[in-house]
């Protein structure tokens, strides 16, 4: 953990977006943890990232592809009635929700499919929490034809049918993982493991800002359009930048994708919010790294980590499938440590609220992980003044949830 | 790396002059529990092991197949944690000066446990080296170099995918010996294609005077003996800890066929090693 002196050495930097290092590491967070035999791919992968970021051929079918197939921008939209019922800050949401498969996944999905064409793999695998990212892979693989090969958490599998479906509608192979609380900890272990062994052929299509550099960097770079949008769609809304930026942490992508293009903003308030799960007194009750776990080296990647006094990691819990993960992306780890952003945890009750507050104001069904973030807007908006721009990102939407909502508020499906 | 011999060291120049293979086992510390556990260091020992890797049970196992997975499971559920794997070493210490062991795991346990204190605390018990599965030569300087500096041998794990201009980097830090694992795969699963691990282990021992054993997948003493040619020793894990899975009772208890079942496996083994 920084010490103070760490921390005033740090907050000196010129600027907070600049990381990672040529070693992956922002502070001590981050670097390349993984078996000798990934070694040579990751180095490969960083390689061949670097030369399609700075290719303008590679930008240009991007920036297509997220106009035509995408559906972008999204809509940032001023949510009147949520905004006179809290009496505070004004608020505005970012539609992620409205992309093409649902949320913000399918942003970074279409950035790595076309790297791994370019690399010439055959064949994608991916882990899966809620099945956003799931979906959003196997979205990006029926359109180029290429097999792919989704792990899910057995848990999961049975908390989000619908989004099952939807994968092996899209000709998805989905492999149910069995091991440990067969979440999402288990499914990247998994998919960890399929990698190892065919590595000849086969691309790791990671969904969130995690994992062994370039990973968290890549991921970020996809997701950062998300925050752009905003700055640009801003100043045409209001004449000038937002004042709070709120959202939803599991692995911390949607999250990365609007904080990162602000971080050097200084007067841009920005609240990352964990899953509080039963709340943080519960021991394993909840899946907040940051605001309820210690630094630690899991999945490629050194951050802050649920796990017990012996290094064993938890499982966590969170009402939401997509962000019971026992970790977090480095950048977020280092964001907490150095201040420039305040994480928070908001319970599965709270996160419950919000999602009916939302709906019912403003006729939008969010997915339970923005829920997380509109559970904080609740409690933070009455107390900034009026004239505060609030930009809360709604990562996803929540078709998918509605089994799992239904049965937390006893109505029949 | 050390420039003082380590029981690694001169366990594989007494092989050396015997002209034998060493034969490298593998158990999970804790599995099935933290007594039976012990006294199968013994057996390994007795039943003709030249090596001792003992698995620092994680809960995350990323390279390890089924077997490897459920073995550290299954000590995780019996209590165990890094405190009582190095009392296994220290207890084992006192009783056998001379076979050397190395313990073999993923970085979180260590890095909680602390860095430094790790590597005191595992010198004082009496470990010989370390294979930390998720350190790559990229982070040498958090665990490897200090490890090295204190008297212990740091063993790297070189791959298939490990091409001749990574090797270079890969054995730079290394001592003891390599360990050349001999699928891009997880433990345990694969079995190894004979004619390939020759041709690398081949090229390896090209590029280090350092012993060089293969591991991943290696079953019975008739494929160690296969593999071994060539090469400075053979590693059998999975094989093992299944075999100890096969000996638990209904609820998972050791019975009085745990031990006498690993004897005969490592038993068989070792022989296969020596008929020449």
């Amino acid at each position: 953990m920084a010490t103070k002196s760490q921390k005033t050495a740090e907050a000196a930097l010129n600027s907070f977006a600049t990381g990672p290092d040529d070693r992956g590491f922002f502070g001590i967070f981050g670097g390349r943890f993984v078996a000798e035999t990934l070694m040579p791919l990751i180095l490969d992968l960083e390689r061949a990232y670097e030369t399609a970021k700075n290719d303008p051929e590679f930008q240009r079918e991007l920036d297509h592809l997220s106009l035509h197939y995408a559906g972008r921008p999204s809509p940032l939209y001023y949510a009147e009635r949520m905004t006179a019922e809290l009496g505070g800050a004004k608020i505005y949401f970012k539609r992620e929700e409205l992309n093409h498969t649902g949320s913000h996944k399918i942003n970074n999905c279409l950035g790595q499919i076309l790297l791994a064409r370019r690399m010439g793999k055959t064949r994608i695998i991916a882990e899966t929490g809620a099945g956003q990212h799931g979906v959003a892979v196997a979205t990006v693989c029926a359109k180029y034809g290429m097999p792919c090969e989704i792990y899910m958490g057995a848990t999961d599998v049975e908390r989000q049918a619908p989004n099952v479906a939807r994968m092996s509608l899209l000709g998805a192979k989905l492999n149910p993982v069995t091991s440990g609380a067969g979440t999402l900890k288990d499914a990247m272990n998994e998919a960890l493991r399929d990698w190892v062994t065919n590595v000849h052929d086969t691309y790791y299509l990671i969904g969130t800002a995690a994992g062994p550099h370039p990973y968290p960097a890549m991921v970020r770079d996809f997701q950062a359009i998300i925050g752009n949008e905003v700055r640009a769609q801003m100043m045409e809304a209001e004449g000038r930048l937002p004042d709070t930026l709120v959202a939803c942490i599991g692995g911390g992508s949607n999250a990365i994708g609007l904080f990162h293009p602000f971080l050097d903003d200084k007067d841009v308030a920005i609240y990352g919010v964990e899953a509080g799960g039963h709340g943080l007194n519960v021991e394993n009750g909840h899946a907040a790294s940051m605001t309820g776990g210690s630094p630690g080296v899991l999945h490629g990647n050194r951050t802050y980590l649920l796990q017990d006094g012996d290094g064993q990691i938890l499982e966590g819990h969170s009402i939401s499938a997509g962000l019971d993960y026992p970790g977090v992306g480095p950048e977020h780890s280092w964001l907490k440590d150095i201040g420039r952003v305040s994480y928070v945890a908001i319970t599965d009750k709270e996160a419950l609220e919000a999602l009916q507050l939302c709906t019912k104001l403003e006729g939008i069904i969010p997915a339970l992980e923005p829920s997380h973030a509109l559970g904080l807007v609740i409690k933070l908006a009455p107390k900034l003044p009026k004239d505060n721009l609030l930009v809360i990102n709604l990562s996803g939407r929540g078709d998918k949830d509605l089994f799992t909502v239904a049965k937390h508020l006893g109505m029949k499906i | 790396m050390t420039k003082h011999e380590t029981r690694i060291d001169a366990r594989f120049a007494a092989l050396r002059k015997d002209k034998r293979p060493a034969l490298i086992t593998f158990v999970t510390a804790g599995d099935p529990d933290f007594e039976t556990s012990k006294a199968l260091l013994d057996d390994l020992v007795e039943a003709g092991a030249d090596i001792i890797e003992l698995g620092m049970p994680f809960s995350d196992p990323m390279a390890d197949g089924p077997a490897i997975q459920a073995s550290s499971q299954r000590a995780l559920k019996a209590g165990q944690n890094m405190h009582k794997t190095l009392q296994i070493v220290r207890d084992f210490r006192a009783r056998d000066q001379a076979t050397p062991i190395v313990l073999m795991g993923y970085y979180n346990p260590i890095y909680v446990y602390g860095n430094e204190r790790f590597i005191k605390d595992a010198k004082a018990a009496g470990v010989d080296g370390l294979i930390v599965v998720d350190v790559p030569p990229e982070a040498d300087d958090e665990l490897c170099l200090p490890a090295l500096k204190a008297g212990l041998n740091f063993i790297r794990l070189a791959t298939p995918t490990t091409d001749k201009e990574r090797l270079p980097a890969v054995l730079k830090n290394t001592s003891g010996f390599v360990y050349y694992v001999s699928i891009t795969g997880i433990t345990g699963t694969a079995a190894p294609v004979v004619a390939d691990v020759h041709n690398q282990v081949k090229r390896i021992k090209s590029s280090t005077p350092l012993p060089v054993v293969v591991g991943f997948g290696v079953r019975s003493g008739e494929q160690a003996r296969a593999i071994s040619k060539g090469a400075d020793g053979v590693v059998v894990g999975s094989a093992i800890v299944s075999t100890i899975e096969k000996s638990l009772g209904l609820k998972g208890e050791p019975t009085s066929d745990t031990r006498k079942r690993v004897t005969e496996l490592v038993r068989e083994l070792s022989s296969a090693l020596s008929a020449d």
